[in-house]
């Protein structure tokens, strides 16, 4: 089923027509078509959402302790505050990585100073100095602990900073205390920026000072750093694995399976690789910036995407690594190929509506398009003005723009375009399977995954086949009540 | 070639394959990590009794709780009232959390909404947000009912809910006459189970009016029970003993609604119609004690209705429901509940053998803990290790005046206030044959070896438990299979070496 732009834009007209006048000129703002020729999506974006409406975005803790911070590995992150932020994100994202957990890792653990009220009317300082005590006692070979604040800690005027500052001296580790409030900012959007600024603060402006010896390190011509892929289901590692293949050495992945040495040794690369541009671009700025370490976002998802990015990393470096880059995709281009030839038949012409976080929206569009498929719809739950620029891009002229899309919204944009397939999170996962549609997560993989690199690809289109073929909505239908 | 498109492999096997494992090895090298010895050195240390009594020392750290906050309990109550959104005024990342977590146990969908409250509301307080939330809500929606409570945001800077409200519908968010009962929810005080009540105890205030005349009825409460469909087999059973009743709220089809090609938002299956008329009832009874507490003050007080806390789980707790029951009304237990309850016992007395003397660690909320219990105590199973985060000295005391009445209870402590960190110094320290409890049960099982019976909230990482009722008769034979079973699953484990423990790796068990 094909719309005219015409067509496009009624659709919208008729959604918006559900909400208060006040809400619906906010709203009409956040949704649009692409046009050819155009470099923006004329959307706007990073805007406060609006009450009541079932938005998917989550806040500045999730940002922070969720997403930037929680899978460096080898700390503690402690959820300071009330039980529940901790509680609701506690080994819910797949970070995936290689250690003993609770000995030296700690990753899939939740560390709380669950507060009860007379820390909030008292003050919580006191009980955060005591919990790091505590855990040096029970968990020696930490090797760090970031304060990942709850609303309270800001509300309240509890001055996490001195306590981080005297209990680092103590305990000789690095205390991070980061002001992650969930009321900061519009969405978690404003948490990785947090994250990322005491990145700098707090560990970079101590790390640039240490000699590398001092952190097991000799610097090679070929040093990257992986910035900004969090390994879910192991996607760092797909991706890691062809950047060793053409040469490079991957000296740190920050924060997907790493640890803090990493994030110290991230400063001491020749180039950065950054690939969740929205969440970590922050610091590479300030590592270009400072430290004069160029940077550039690339695209591991699908082969063509592939391709290109191992020949724009390549053209950084010399022939020599180069050369191999042309062997490796080589290489790989027959099992893409094999691949495709076995998926994409089935998949051809089936159209998605797309709603993720960071850069997903845009950089998944071309996996879609190596098997045939037709991203018909994107948006993001937290995107920016440049993600909007950067994703005219990927998409085609028509493509339907939804930025912080609220639930109502959603559901009738796929009742209206009638996708073959919804790609999103664990939230809208259920309410469209209930409306027989097929649907992938595409935060989590839905547990499956990598989904980077070649090795991810044919795991993306295992799972695509078999989330559209499934002969499970055939039966949703009931016989003798259809026509 | 690392992928052979006829057998693609993803991250369970991928990984093990030879070059990522000479990836990880490389990687090493940048870590700085510690040395396997080292790391195997106090890996051990975790497991001694020194590590414990220092583990049992800590004040002020939380490592792996077994609670969730206020909220989360409020809006799982509030799913059980017809055409009810759930509207959490504060920060808006708590209900993308609750939303979430609630989907990810359930696999079914959830709806709530916030009031989205950024810094300036931290200044100024979250009226406007409320005021152009309860409107956006109610015109996109549709709800019969908003039901509110809050996060710890609104509750730090002193938000008036009753207020708020007000002025919002004399600003014309909703109707004069639209219910939208609230409750202070904060998550520094309690649980998720407090916020249970408080919700309830919200919705039943602002709909429950002035008694009329006596319905006949009988109100019954199920509590924070996530085995949802306990409330159908509920219904079932009141129904067979032909006991009019109301469940307030019975949110099964809110977490177990049909696919039948239709997205159905609100699916709460008690009627606002009836729990107005629940004033009018002849008294309440809760299947849970302290998720209700202040529920059943109010009925009692403001509603002048008799309430009581029956446990319906396991043989004696059933007998003891239905017994009361029938004191209570009248009516006698039918011959169908008689034949479901020796069907119950005929499964037990024919699993007895591999679970008698079978010693075990639980955890979990205070009434879900009682109930089973209670019946491992009657399958002649041990406890040993008893922990609840959210634990109560109400709870307590009821528990060790339970394992005091069996012999099989006498070696059990409870460990109320403890987490699950705690819980693995004690299955080191003290091993034991089971662990049951949710999906975090998992990593205990990882590190300690002790099998997991899964039982609980949240369980992730099964599929479909939820919709198995544990109540009653034949919800005990539910409860007798996910044990027996795993009891017997773990013997297969151990004994499935060839030529070795296969000799015990029989047929017939």
């Amino acid at each position: 089923m094909t719309f005219t732009q015409e067509e496009k834009r009624q659709i919208i007209k008729e959604v918006l027509e559900a909400y208060p006048e006040k809400s619906r000129k906010k709203r009409e703002k956040h949704l649009n078509i692409t046009e050819e020729g155009k470099s923006d999506c004329g959307v706007k974006s990073n805007i406060k959402s609006v009450p009541g409406v079932m938005t998917t975005r989550g806040c500045a803790f999730a940002g922070a302790k969720g997403v930037v911070w929680g899978p460096v590995k080898d700390m503690i992150h402690l959820s300071h505050g009330p039980i529940g932020c901790g509680y609701y994100s506690w080994a819910g994202r797949r970070n995936y990585y290689i250690g003993t957990t609770g000995i030296d890792t700690f990753g899939t653990m939740q560390f709380t100073s669950d507060y009860q009220e007379r820390d909030i009317v008292f003050g919580g300082d006191k009980k955060l100095a005591k919990v790091i005590d505590e855990m040096e006692t029970l968990f020696p070979l930490s090797q760090g602990i970031t304060i990942e604040s709850e609303c309270p800690v800001g509300l309240i005027g509890d001055d996490i900073e001195a306590v981080a500052k005297k209990k680092a001296k103590e305990i000789g580790k690095s205390v991070v205390p980061v002001r992650c409030e969930g009321f900061r900012g519009v969405s978690q959007s404003l948490g990785h920026h947090i994250a990322n600024d005491t990145v700098r603060d707090w560990v970079f402006a101590k790390s640039d000072k240490v000699p590398d010896e001092e952190l097991g390190f000799t610097p090679s011509p070929y040093d990257v750093s992986v910035i900004g892929d969090y390994n879910i289901g192991g996607d760092a590692w797909s991706s890691r694995i062809l950047l060793e293949e053409i040469g490079l050495r991957v000296i740190a992945q920050f924060s997907g399976d790493g640890t803090l040495n990493e994030v110290k040794l991230s400063h001491r690369a020749k180039l950065n690789l950054i690939h969740c541009y929205r969440s970590m671009n922050y610091l590479c700025r300030h590592m270009e910036e400072k430290y004069g370490i160029p940077w550039l976002e690339y695209n591991f998802f699908g082969p063509t995407y592939i391709a290109k990015s191992l020949r724009t990393i390549a053209a950084r470096f010399d022939e020599t690594i180069q050369a191999k880059a042309e062997e490796v995709i080589a290489k790989y281009q027959a099992q893409a190929d094999a691949v495709i030839a076995k998926y994409r038949p089935r998949l051809e012409g089936k159209r998605v509506l797309l709603m993720v976080g960071g850069l997903r929206p845009r950089h998944v569009i071309p996996a879609f398009r190596d098997l045939g498929m037709e991203v018909i719809g994107t948006g993001y739950e937290f995107g920016h003005n440049d993600d909007y620029k950067l994703t005219t891009e990927y998409t085609d002229p028509g493509t339907v723009i939804y930025d912080d899309v609220t639930a109502y919204e959603f559901e009738e944009f796929a009742r209206k375009l009638k996708p073959d397939l919804i790609a999103s999170g664990i939230k809208e996962k259920y309410v469209f399977q209930k409306m027989a549609l097929p649907f992938r997560q595409m935060h989590s993989w839905d547990y499956s995954g990598p989904y980077h690199g070649y090795d991810g690809f044919a795991i993306f289109a295992r799972d695509m086949d078999l989330a559209l073929n499934s002969p499970t909505w055939g039966l949703v239908n009931t016989p003798w009540k259809t026509v | 070639m690392s992928q052979n498109v006829e057998q693609i492999k993803d991250h369970s096997r991928l990984f093990q394959q030879s070059e990522y494992q000479e990836l990880f090895a490389r990687k090493r090298e940048f870590e700085n990590c510690h040395s396997p010895e080292e790391v195997q050195r106090v890996a051990e240390w975790t497991k001694g009794w020194e590590y414990r009594e220092k583990n049992f020392s800590r004040e002020a750290l939380t490592v792996n709780p077994a609670k969730a906050c206020q909220p989360l309990g409020a809006i799982f109550a509030a799913a059980g009232f017809e055409g009810t959104l759930p509207f959490v005024h504060g920060s808006q990342g708590c209900v993308a959390y609750f939303r979430t977590h609630l989907t990810r146990h359930f696999k079914e969908p959830f709806s709530a909404v916030s009031s989205s409250m950024t810094e300036d509301a931290a200044v100024f307080g979250g009226l406007k947000n409320m005021i152009e939330g309860l409107a956006n809500a109610y015109a996109l929606y549709k709800p019969k009912m908003i039901a509110l409570c809050t996060t710890c945001m609104a509750e730090v800077i002193g938000d008036d809910l009753g207020a708020f409200i007000t002025t919002s519908k004399k600003e014309g968010s909703v109707p004069q006459d639209f219910p939208v009962p609230y409750a202070h929810t904060p998550s520094f005080v309690g649980s998720h189970i407090t916020g249970y009540d408080n919700m309830l105890k919200g919705i039943l205030s602002e709909l429950g009016g002035a008694k009329t005349a006596q319905n006949g009825k009988w109100n019954f409460i199920p509590g924070f029970d996530t085995y949802v469909t306990n409330n159908r087999e509920l219904d079932r059973i009141l129904n067979l003993m032909d006991i009019p009743h109301t469940i307030l709220a019975d949110n099964s089809d809110s977490f177990d609604s049909p696919n039948e090609g239709e997205f159905v938002m609100y699916n709460g299956k008690t009627t606002l119609a009836e729990t107005k008329d629940a004033v009018n009832a002849e008294g309440a009874i809760a299947l849970q004690a302290y998720s209700t507490e202040k529920t059943r003050a109010f009925i009692e007080s403001d509603w002048g209705q008799p309430t009581y806390v029956l446990r319906p789980f396991g043989i004696r707790g059933t007998d003891a429901f239905l017994m009361k029951l029938s004191e209570l009304t009248g009516k006698p237990i039918p011959r169908q509940l008689e034949i479901e309850r020796g069907r119950a016992v005929d499964a037990m007395t024919d699993s007895q053998a591999w679970l008698h003397g079978k010693r075990f660690a639980i955890y979990g909320d205070p009434d879900l803990v009682l109930g089973l219990l209670s019946f491992s105590l009657e399958m002649g199973m041990e406890p040993v290790h008893i922990v609840v985060t959210n634990s109560n000295e109400g709870f307590e005391a009821e528990a060790k005046a339970l394992l005091d009445s069996y012999p099989n209870g006498k070696e059990a402590t409870i460990w109320g206030g403890k987490d699950l960190w705690h819980l693995r110094s004690l299955l080191f320290t003290e091993p034991v044959d089971l662990l049951i409890g949710n999906s975090y049960g998992k990593f205990l099982w990882r590190d300690t070896h002790t099998p997991l019976v899964r039982i609980g909230y949240p369980i992730f990482d099964r599929h479909h438990l939820h919709r198995y009722p544990t109540l009653g008769y034949q919800g005990a034979i539910n409860l007798l299979n996910w044990i027996v079973n795993t009891v017997l699953d773990e013997l297969d484990r151990q004994t499935i070496t060839i030529g070795k423990t296969d000799i015990s790796f029989d047929l017939i068990r």
